[in-house]
């Protein structure tokens, strides 16, 4: 394929992309809540457009089972998921992280049952916050497209051996047709290339892998993990500047939109930042001092980029996708106030929960939650968190 | 040798605790387990290697008399071997005994 520009449906890009990437196996469960994603793989691999395995399973539980083994030998490997999909696959997926497996997911987050749903919110994801995947998360089809690759060329790097997860918000981006340019073949083997893994499994270098852990061990393989996921960090960025360079796009862990001089911001993550970025401007024209901060990069938590981008501030209001029921706000926001606690010039922090299970948060309600958010902080009002739109 | 399991700092560790030292699980000695032991009684076993079949820790070997005994280093005492006997050859005896 070559460098093209074309109106795409993003589920169908991320399949034109994970096939570009040139993968060995792909395990998914075929049926809902699956997206158009690995349908369309499917359609690749039978019309011999790519040269992989497509292993259409049972479950999800053996979707990721199939993941590990094919990432266990070395197999450039991806898969796709949703909601009860990933709840049923979480048994699996932490271990995908704790044994180091490189992989790459295209999670369409939704809403987790009951009630039954299939739109969009953070619930599936942040039920699998603390797996150790990295977890990315895009606004719109060209960074979805590009962070595929981008999740590749970290998941595979010696240094970092981790699943990466590429959170997209199901519907207002899986099922949106929008115009994103293509790269070149040539370029993505530039980019990606051929992927050795050191331990993988074979007959000629026999290794165990998912061993035994017994207390005198297990505590040790768990700070090894924890530092596995920091130290990912630096590898992280030089995926995405070594993108930059070639593409001219260049993603960052935490980015901003006139912010520099704002007095407060709005703080998103996921396909929000856009209409967050449209609304913060009408609201400059009337003189408000606001500005956007977006969450790229979850998963390791992006802690001294977020501290320069918000410290000085007066007061953040963050919106979330998903609530921790009995806990003290969402789950972003409860990260939040943890990163900024007593820390000099820590803005306050004001919550609100908005969009769960695909309720449209239109530019209007950006608009109240970044005048009522300023307002409550100013009144002190920052505790716990307000679901936004509620009736009653 | 590897260095034994408590002494492993986690540095340590291959990426995803791999274990690339092949067979390692010898060094692990389970028979500390057991509270009971398998007795055979030479003279009725039949020889059938039911019992080296049926061990879930693979510890049972053939001796030097061709009976089958199970390895005490590892054997848990689970008496799987007493129960597949199939001329109930294998006592499982209480190890305060």
């Amino acid at each position: 394929m070559g460098k093209v520009r074309k109106g795409v449906e993003v589920s169908i890009a991320i399949a034109d992309a994970v096939a570009q990437a040139d993968v060995d196996v792909i395990a998914a469960y075929p049926i809902t809540p699956q997206t158009h994603i690995v349908e369309h793989l499917s359609e690749i691999v039978a019309n011999g457009e790519l040269d992989a395995e497509f292993v259409p399973v049972d479950s999800e539980h053996s979707a990721m089972s199939v993941c590990c083994g094919s990432a266990a030998v070395g197999a450039r490997t991806f898969t796709s998921t949703s909601s009860q999909g990933l709840a049923l696959m979480s048994e699996i997926f932490f271990i995908a992280a704790a044994m180091r497996l490189p992989m790459v997911m295209a999670l369409a987050n939704r809403s987790l049952s009951s009630p039954l749903s299939i739109w969009n919110d953070h619930s599936d994801v942040m039920m699998v916050r603390d797996a150790g995947w990295i977890c990315i998360f895009v606004e719109n089809g060209q960074e979805t497209y590009d962070n595929i690759f981008c999740a590749f060329r970290m998941s595979e790097n010696p240094e970092v051996m981790l699943p990466v997860a590429v959170n997209l918000d199901g519907f207002i981006l899986t099922h949106m047709i929008e115009p994103v340019e293509y790269e070149d073949d040539e370029l993505i083997r530039k980019y990606l290339p051929a992927f050795k893994m050191k331990n993988a499994l074979h007959p000629d270098n026999p290794v165990s892998m998912g061993c035994f852990g017994m207390p005198e061990i297990y505590t040790e393989t768990q700070m090894n993990r924890e530092v596995g996921v920091r130290n990912s960090y630096p590898h992280i960025l030089k995926a995405w500047e070594e993108w930059a360079r070639l593409t001219g796009r260049q993603y960052r862990p935490i980015e901003t939109y006139r912010a520099d001089d704002a007095e407060y911001c709005i703080v998103t993550m996921g396909s929000y930042g856009e209409t967050a970025m449209e609304v913060v401007d009408a609201l400059r024209d009337e003189g408000e001092k606001v500005g956007v901060v977006k969450i790229r990069l979850w998963r390791p938590f992006p802690l001294d980029e977020f501290r320069s981008a918000v410290l000085g501030k007066r007061h953040l209001v963050v919106v979330d996708r998903a609530i921790t029921f009995g806990g003290q706000g969402g789950p972003v926001a409860t990260d939040l106030r943890s990163a900024l606690y007593k820390k000099d010039g820590a803005p306050t922090i004001v919550n609100y929960v908005a969009g769960l299970a695909g309720r449209d948060v239109s530019r209007k309600d950006f608009r109240n939650i970044i005048l009522e958010g300023k307002k409550k902080a100013e009144a002190g009002d920052t505790e716990g968190f307000t679901l936004y739109g509620l009736r009653g | 040798m590897a260095k034994p399991m408590d002494q492993i700092t986690w540095q340590e560790l291959e990426i995803g605790a791999v274990v690339v030292e092949v067979g390692n699980s010898t060094q692990y000695e389970t028979g500390s387990w057991r509270s009971e032991r398998p007795v055979v009684e030479k003279e009725k076993c039949i020889k059938c290697m039911f019992c080296w079949l049926y061990c879930p820790e693979g510890c049972i070997h053939e001796a030097e008399e061709g009976h089958f005994e199970a390895d005490l280093t590892y054997c848990k005492g689970c008496g799987i071997c007493a129960a597949e006997c199939p001329v109930k050859c294998i006592t499982m005896i209480g190890e305060e005994k």
